[in-house]
């Protein structure tokens, strides 16, 4: 799959010393709105007066269409399509960001080091995630889920290994770049430790890009999950996934259109959602 | 040049190695499942036993898996296990179906993100260019999934226009051709938006580049300058990327393939891995890595080629 990021231009942080804050373009401020809007749906889902997810109405079946007790109209077994979509977005928005920070925890790490220690153990590494970018990934989310099964934690494993090469790559180029500047060598003179330098000294001054490249990484993944739900090795049936609930009805759009637009809206909302917050991040850390 | 060449042919015939074992060895995580699979709930465990030394699974992995390399170099795929037909005869059909529908995609793709890229990075910060990125954006943020879903409902439910699924059938209401226009447009609405804003990246750093401002001084029109200054060397960073693209032609396009039910080689892969069919997942993912690492090296070797500043040591 591809993506926006590999363009962003690498724009190293002036040092953070100033404890300069981080603001926002108000295309970046619609993209937080929209994940303030979810994030509050999937945290308020237990509080709100909404059928269970799983509960199938078969009175409904007969008119399956939005009406006064199902606001957004009932699935093909009689659930309701409003509770399955708020009870969906806790699904993407548990996985989505755990698989992310598991990507950039890893991919940052080993990036930190291959960049400043350089040497084999780079070239080692960079191959590595050469092959693992160059692999059509989504054969592999096939092979690892059919043969391990589609739990949670599969998802956020396979997630986490081939999202980490894309943030290892940038956090190698900016460590590469940084890690010849005075004040890194200021440091080694002070005596600092490897360590100390990799974290207090570069990382700060990498973050903007780093804070960008997540939320790029965040909209691909809610994509991801969308899609292994879709193409039927996503979470199990009857967990509300939205990719899923789009796979059981998108036979029937002659019918009931309404069905499978309707968490088709909503994954494409949250996504534009993290795009925009990338967006609007981004202008900002240029003119940093 | 061509030492470079050599040395990652190399690289990539070490990486097929490496992958094909690994697959192989995935597969082993669930043995004798797969004799059990294919006879079903009902068969005897003698019967199981049977089929399963037929089928030489009660061998060592290594020997197996040296047997699988012994016929593969032979040209050799092996038995689709849940199609009953060697791996070749269906693995071939559906690829070109593939790349039937990953062609016309690409054909559509390249020229609309040169015009758009070309159209916003020519004058940065302009309305002109603030609605191309933006419009790129949102594309791109759409699952290809949702694309299909909302075109579908558009143009097949509501319209009437197009078919609402491309099984490649000839003799039915619809031609080939018109079985092609909604998947392609999903694919390429995907694409497109990563293209036009790597492109418009591109020429806006060209147009920032001094040789322009010679050419707009020594008064070439505006057209020149464009099409025969900047453009040529506006594209050759995003060259490699768009090479790239068939990578995700290839095997990315098993959402669209399943959306509107088209007999594509990612659904192939699908079926495959979900019914086990080992030797078929084996032989697809070599092919898919193959395609992956063949285009990245044409990718590089073009790009040296387009520019000649760019060195590569061996």
């Amino acid at each position: 799959m591809t993506d926006i990021a590999d363009i962003a231009p690498l724009a190293p942080a002036t040092p953070a010393r100033g404890g300069r804050r981080l603001r926002l373009t108000r295309a970046g401020w619609v993209g937080v709105a929209i994940i303030a809007f979810w994030t509050s749906m999937a945290l308020l889902a237990p509080v709100l007066p909404l059928p269970a997810p799983n509960a199938s109405d078969l009175a409904a079946l007969a008119n399956p269409l939005p009406s006064a007790a199902h606001w957004l109209g009932v699935d093909l077994s009689g659930r309701d399509i409003l509770s399955r979509i708020i009870w969906g977005s806790r699904t993407v928005l548990t996985v989505a960001p755990i698989a992310v920070a598991g990507a950039t925890v890893m991919g940052a790490l080993l990036g930190l080091l291959a960049g400043y220690y350089r040497g084999a153990f780079d070239s080692v590494l960079s191959r590595i995630s050469d092959v693992i970018l160059s692999f059509p990934v989504i054969i592999l989310y096939m092979i690892i889920l059919t043969r391990f099964g589609a739990s949670a934690l599969n998802i956020v494993l396979v997630i986490t290994v081939t999202k980490a090469p894309i943030i290892y790559r940038l956090v190698r180029a900016m460590t590469l770049e940084l890690a010849g500047r005075e004040y890194v060598a200021a440091a080694q003179m002070r005596g600092e430790g490897a360590a100390y330098i990799m974290l207090v000294e570069i990382l700060p001054n990498a973050r903007g890009p780093i804070l960008v490249d997540v939320c790029l990484r965040l909209g691909y993944t809610t994509i991801a999950i969308g899609v292994l739900g879709f193409l039927g090795i996503g979470l199990p049936p009857p967990t509300p996934d939205w990719g899923g609930m789009v796979r059981e009805t998108y036979g029937m759009i002659s019918l009931y259109p309404h069905m499978a637009i309707i968490p088709c809206v909503a994954i494409s909302t949250l996504v534009i959602g993290f795009n925009l917050l990338a967006v609007g991040l981004r202008r900002r850390t240029r003119r940093g | 040049m061509l030492r470079y060449a050599v040395r990652q042919l190399g690289y990539m015939a070490l990486t097929l190695l490496g992958v094909s074992f690994a697959v192989f060895v995935l597969n082993e995580f669930a043995p004798g499942d797969v004799a059990r699979k294919l006879l079903g709930a009902y068969a005897t465990p003698e019967q199981v036993e049977h089929l399963t030394r037929e089928l030489g699974l009660d061998r060592p992995v290594m020997v197996r898996y040296l047997d699988y390399l012994g016929h593969l170099l032979t040209g050799d795929l092996g038995q689709s296990l849940t199609f009953k037909v060697p791996v070749a005869d269906i693995l071939w059909d559906r690829l070109s179906n593939t790349f039937l529908l990953a062609g016309v995609a690409f054909a559509v793709i390249v020229p609309v993100a040169i015009v758009f890229g070309v159209a916003a990075g020519i004058r940065e910060g302009s309305l002109r260019d603030h609605a191309i990125t933006i419009g790129a954006n949102f594309i791109s943020s759409l699952p290809e999934f949702a694309t299909g879903v909302f075109l579908a409902s558009i143009f097949a439910v509501w319209l009437g226009w197009l078919p609402g699924t491309s099984p490649l059938s000839r003799g039915g209401n619809w031609s080939i051709a018109a079985q092609l226009v909604m998947p392609v447009l999903v694919i390429a609405l995907y694409d497109v938006g990563y293209l036009i804003a790597m492109i418009r990246v591109s020429m806006i750093a060209v147009m920032r580049q001094p040789f322009i401002r010679t050419a707009v001084l020594k008064g070439a029109r505006r057209r020149d300058v464009i099409l025969k200054h900047a453009l040529r060397n506006a594209l050759i960073t995003p060259f490699t990327a768009i090479l790239l693209q068939v990578n995700y032609l290839v095997a990315g396009v098993v959402v669209v393939e399943t959306v509107f039910a088209y007999p594509g080689f990612g659904r192939l892969m699908l079926q495959a891995a979900m019914s086990k069919d080992i030797a078929l997942v084996e032989a697809g993912t070599l092919v898919a890595v193959l395609i992956a690492m063949t285009t990245q090296l044409v990718g590089d070797l073009a790009y040296m080629v387009l520019d000649p500043r760019i060195r590569v040591q061996a």
